[in-house]
């Protein structure tokens, strides 16, 4: 089994699924068996959400206003 | 592999306006205060080579390209320097366990939503300033924007391996910023230790 430290490593990467299938394997046979990493995947899930989230905020309506008249004075 | 007339079905100023927001946000969490001005010469960027836009639905991606390229002029223009950063030290930093304060477990389960509750869109933004801009331009146009990181390298022109251990260190030092910010700003006051 590979280390907890491995495991965390290599975390983001695989809920990004952008790790290696051998990676995957190697993690998923750690996941199932050490419970402080399913702590730290939760939390990374939770970090990728919530930046995921964050992405949706309130923009200054004024600066709005002003880049739309820009496009318009470039394609009238 | 250019094909004539097969242009976008679209014209510059309907395609400019539904992207106009997208492009915004990002650019704010790019370059902060200098993001209407990024916009501004991403526009004008796009309008000039608009008839080399072959393909409608590689639009959202063209302009993302020119836009990072404008931020990254503007940020180096601006030239305001981000909080000093030893990226080789940051490898074992887990935010997990530091908002536990204890290495191992166990702890209270809400506690890591509580710390992630504390932290509104413009403390994100600041949060992402602080970072170079090397390990920034990842998380945005990845996570916040949702592009892939296939797609992340071919805008950038760089190799996927190296998209993904930016993003790779990127996270880190997201990570390792967040708790410093929440320190420095007292915003862990909220949160029951
Ligand atoms: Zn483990």
């Amino acid at each position: 089994m590979i280390s907890c430290a491995k495991a965390v490593q290599q975390l983001w990467e695989y809920l990004d699924g952008t790790s290696t299938q051998a990676d995957r394997v190697l993690i998923e046979e750690h996941l199932k068996r050490c419970r402080r990493c399913c702590g730290e995947l939760e939390f990374a899930h939770e970090l990728r959400a919530f930046l995921v989230d964050a992405a949706h905020e309130d923009l200054p309506e004024d600066v709005l206003r002003r880049l739309n008249r820009t496009v318009e004075e470039l394609d009238p | 592999m250019v094909v004539a007339q097969a242009g976008p079905d679209r014209g510059f100023r309907e395609l400019a306006k539904e992207q106009l927001p997208r492009l915004l946000s990002l650019a704010r969490r790019l370059v902060g205060d200098d993001a209407e001005d990024a916009v501004q010469d991403c526009l004008l960027k796009a309008f000039q080579r608009f008839d080399q836009l072959q393909d409608g639905a590689a639009a959202p991606s063209w302009l993302t390209s020119i836009l990072v390229n404008c931020c990254r002029d503007r940020g180096r223009a601006g030239a305001r320097r981000p909080v000093e950063i030893d990226v080789e030290s940051i490898e074992d930093f887990s935010l997990y366990r530091r908002i536990a304060h204890e290495d191992p477990f166990p702890y209270s389960d809400s506690l890591h939503l509580d710390f992630l509750a504390e932290f509104g869109p413009e403390d994100v933004r600041a949060v992402l300033m602080r970072l170079p801009e090397l390990y920034r331009l990842p998380l945005v146009v990845v996570y916040m924007d949702g592009f892939l990181v296939r797609e992340l390298a071919e805008m950038l022109g760089v190799p996927l391996g190296t998209v993904l251990a930016r993003l790779h260190r990127g996270r880190k030092l997201f990570e390792k910023q967040m708790w410093e910010y929440a320190e420095e700003t007292g915003l862990l006051r909220g949160v029951p230790r």
